[in-house]
């Protein structure tokens, strides 16, 4: 088969698998006795070793296949789980992910057979249950044996499978499948040759002997078959649990096959790669009787020949295939888009009605208009949706890694994580994981003290790392909190200090809050010793860039010796939002209707002097007025006397009010960048395009504070 | 620039085979000046714009070109010649540069397009003190018209405490 078409989907299920895996191999080692546990990580196992199988990467199916066994034997209850036994597959499961990852960069798996894993896993297969396989494995044996004789010559000859060349990992798979009891069949598959439908026949066949067992090999391999690029006969060899008689009458039964020969297949002999050419030599001979034989005999070996040459030239052309990112996206979703598209195809018709008749009503017009505006709204809603995908995917590795940095850190910790199905931006998502990675670590690293000075402290020996998400108006909101020591401003602002960062007076002028944000300027590390874990100077910084990047925020919440907070903000969406439009002077401006509280008409004699600045008291609590117009630097057309119009903005617990002239109206916008240029202007966050062409700039609260 | 390539052309096919650029010739003033063909994206009316607050004033503010928000600067402003004065003739003219992205520039007028040799152009000398040379990348002369060739990148760079 070409498989590059299916490769985005195998790199897709596959790390889904892992993941599966990873977060099952996880609760194993809380319930080592949980069957429901163990039955679907041999599930995921299985799965991932046949798409391994199918994409055609050996070294990865052997990997799946070792890890399998493992598991069908603690399924049996051969095999009890042990500590030991988690880490051999956690390393195995890195393993697999490094396959994963070579394949997306190269499309090919890569050169590390990984022994030491296999080694270690069939240790542990055969540290339990060493003999009883041994038993099982005779009896087919035996079996088999009555069936041999029977064979006459001349079917021999047709036994074309024993010409199939097998290479290690097959070989591996198929002693492996003999050791467990398993039957291991050849089979040579001939179809008449008025078929027409060879391939499709063909398929069938495969489809039959799935149904008894696995097909671990074909010749021609299935790609060819698929494309029809065989003669009249194939061979393939199978494992499977049953006897061979159902599995031949099953084969035959497919409609337009002439003849299906089958036998146990000796591994000892087929795994004789010197007798591979010497089969090929007998055909060779027995050929002069039957001349039939050589037109079959000679593809065949061409056939073997094209395939060698193609396995060559696609190891040697492995650029790098460029994976698309994709979204995968509920039917459920597409429905409701395609459903808005039609609504506004007959909203655009019913407007085209309207102007072709004659007559029409400004009214009815309106109304048009507003339908197709709230199909619009829906639409945007609708597609934006498509491209949200939870946060789980990228949240769920955590458990593995916080289990890992236990260990490595000898740390007792526990990861507590809620509000894994947030849904955020894919492109958001994508981009989140090592911001939150370095979080966790730090937290692990530096947040959390040792256990015996948790003992020592009064606090619980086991740490708590707490990982929450949450949307929070249009923002989702991703916290992560650790239960350790917090964070010593003293020790920050010594260091902070030392560095030359900031001098001692303007330390004394900072707030412990301040301070604490001095750990989000690059190349600031407080931790006393260079760790494996963390603390190499870089972390806080990135972390800061890459979610301001994204257009979100980070702010930091430290008690000493309670704990503290990282909270991480960011925008549901990145390109459309919704925006209060206003003007000051004769300029527009647009608000992110995200930000605003409420929208306040104050006298001028509400208006209070505080420290100088103006404030007003609404409710009970004091805000502080901005006066746009001054900010911005525009004539404001209102006189002294006049009401004010306060749009209250927030911005985490805080509030302001910002003085405008005028309310426009709540439009969705479309954000586009200013460009470099206008970077500089804070107060600006991007433009939008209005209606009528004209560019009004939009303005980001958050800034003002 | 490159005179190396044509060394074994014959003397004829020397005009042609020059490595030759193409200017358009904008005026500013009384002067004119042009700007490498190669490096304009657009050439449009005078429009609205919408001025950004907080920036340098030559920063007059940005358009609306094909759905793209593009800032425009006043060349006038960033020489240091006399502020704009929007006529009918009055162009942006929006340039693409590698580093610099879109941006567009208000000139007073567009005239028409040259095609300079390199043996027409003439590097500038810098012992000149004046600022405004700094803007200038060479001088074409094209039918005894002298031309000041604008360095764009020195044009659209952002000055310090401007």
């Amino acid at each position: 088969m070409d498989t590059s078409q299916y490769l985005e989907i195998f790199l897709d299920e596959a790390k889904e698998h892992l993941q599966n895996l990873n977060t099952q191999i996880l609760d194993l080692e809380q319930e080592p006795e949980n069957m429901d546990t163990i039955n679907e990580i041999f599930r995921a196992a299985h799965s991932l070793k046949g798409m391994a199988g199918t994409m055609g990467y050996k070294r990865m199916q052997t990997l799946t296949h070792d890890m399998e066994n493992v598991f069908s034997e603690v399924r049996n209850g051969n095999i009890t789980v042990q500590a030991s036994t988690i880490d051999i597959l956690f390393q195995c499961l890195d393993a697999l992910e490094e396959y994963v990852n070579n394949i997306q960069e190269s499309a090919d798996e890569g050169t590390n057979e990984n022994e030491p894993i296999i080694k270690a896993l069939n240790q542990i297969l055969n540290g339990s249950s060493a003999d009883e396989p041994k038993q099982e494995k005779e009896e087919p044996k035996k079996k088999a044996e009555p069936e041999k004789t029977k064979k006459s010559d001349e079917e021999n000859g047709k036994q074309k499978w024993h010409s199939i060349k097998l290479d290690d990992s097959e070989k591996h798979v198929l002693s492996e499948a003999k050791s467990k009891g398993m039957n291991v069949y050849g089979l040579s598959v001939y179809i008449e040759e008025t078929c027409i439908l060879k391939a499709a026949r063909a398929f069938l066949v495969f489809k039959a002997v799935e149904d008894y067992g696995e097909i671990i090999v074909s010749q021609p391999s299935a790609q060819d078959i698929e494309d029809e690029k065989f003669e009249y006969e194939f061979s393939l060899i199978v494992v499977s649990d049953q006897p061979l008689e159902p599995i031949l009458k099953a084969a035959k039964s497919v409609s337009e096959i002439q003849e299906v020969v089958g036998d146990v297949l000796n591994i000892e002999a087929g795994a004789d790669k010197e007798n591979g050419t010497e089969v090929h030599k007998e055909e060779g001979t027995a050929v002069e009787t039957s001349p039939k034989e050589v037109a079959k005999g000679v593809p065949q070996q061409t056939a073997t020949k094209k395939e060698n040459k193609k396995s060559q030239t696609a190891k040697s052309t492995g650029g790098k295939p460029v994976v698309n990112r994709t979204v995968r996206v509920d039917i459920e979703k597409l429905d409701d888009l395609m459903n808005l598209v039609s609504e506004l195809i007959i909203a655009k018709n019913s407007l085209v009605s309207q102007t072709s008749t004659e007559g029409t009503s400004a009214t009815s017009f309106n109304e048009q208009i507003e339908y197709l505006e709230s199909v619009t709204t829906n639409l945007h809603e609708s597609v934006m949706k498509v491209r949200m995908v939870p946060i789980e995917s990228v949240v769920n590795k955590f458990p593995r890694m916080i289990r890992d940095l236990q260990k490595k850190l000898n740390k007792k910790m526990e990861l507590y994580m809620t509000g894994e199905d947030t849904e955020l931006d894919r492109t958001v998502v994508d981009e989140i994981g090592d911001p939150l990675m370095h979080l966790l670590r730090n937290a692990a690293d530096h947040g959390l003290e040792t256990n015996e000075v948790r003992k020592e402290r009064g606090k619980p020996e086991i740490g708590s790392i707490f990982l929450d998400a949450y949307q929070d108006g249009n923002n989702v909101v991703i916290e992560v909190r650790d239960d350790g020591n917090g964070i010593d401003a003293e020790a920050v602002k010594e260091k902070a200090i030392e560095r030359g960062t900031i001098t001692e007076e303007q330390a004394m002028k900072m707030s412990d809050k301040e301070i604490i944000n001095l750990l989000l300027l690059p190349s600031f590390s407080t931790a006393k010793e260079v760790t494996d874990v963390s603390g190499r100077g870089v972390g806080l910084d990135v972390v800061k860039s890459k979610i301001e990047a994204l257009s979100g925020e980070v702010e930091v919440k430290s008690k000493l010796g309670e704990g503290s907070t990282w909270i991480i903000r960011l925008p549901l969406t990145l390109a459309i939002i919704q925006a209060l439009m206003v003007s000051i002077g004769n300029e527009k401006y647009a608000i992110s209707l995200g930000s605003i509280q409420t929208i306040e008409d104050i006298t001028p004699q509400d208006i209070k002097l505080v420290e100088n600045k103006e404030v007003i008291h609404l409710r009970g609590t004091v805000i502080p007025l901005i006066r746009l117009n001054e900010v911005l630097d525009i004539e404001s057309q209102g006189s002294a006397d006049d009401n004010l119009i306060v749009v209250i903005v927030k911005k985490g617990d805080n509030l302001a009010g910002l003085v405008v002239d005028e309310l426009m109206g709540q439009q969705e916008i479309v954000i586009k960048s200013l460009g470099k240029y206008v970077n500089k202007c804070k107060i600006i966050s991007g433009a939008t395009i209005l209606g009528d062409g004209e560019v009004a700039l939009i303005l980001d609260a958050n800034t003002l504070f | 620039m490159d005179e190396m390539k044509v060394v074994d052309k014959s003397l004829d096919s020397d005009r042609i085979e020059y490595d030759t650029t193409q200017f358009i010739v904008i005026k500013l003033g009384n002067e004119q000046y042009g700007i490498d063909i190669q490096y304009i994206d657009n050439i449009l009316r005078m429009q609205n714009i919408t001025r950004v607050p907080k920036v340098a004033p030559y920063l007059k503010g940005a358009i609306n070109l094909r759905g793209e928000v593009i800032p425009v600067m006043s060349i006038r402003q960033k020489m240091g010649l006399p502020a704009d004065e929007i006529t009918k003739a009055t162009r942006i003219i929006i340039l693409k540069l590698e580093q610099h992205g879109m941006i567009g520039i208000m000139v007073d007028e567009v005239k028409e397009v040259v095609t300079l040799n390199n043996g027409e152009i003439e590097k500038v000398s810098y012992d000149n003190k004046e600022e405004k040379t700094t803007f200038i990348s060479g001088i074409g002369k094209e039918d005894g018209n002298l031309i000041s060739l604008l360095d764009l990148n020195a044009v659209v760079a952002e000055k310090e405490n401007a």
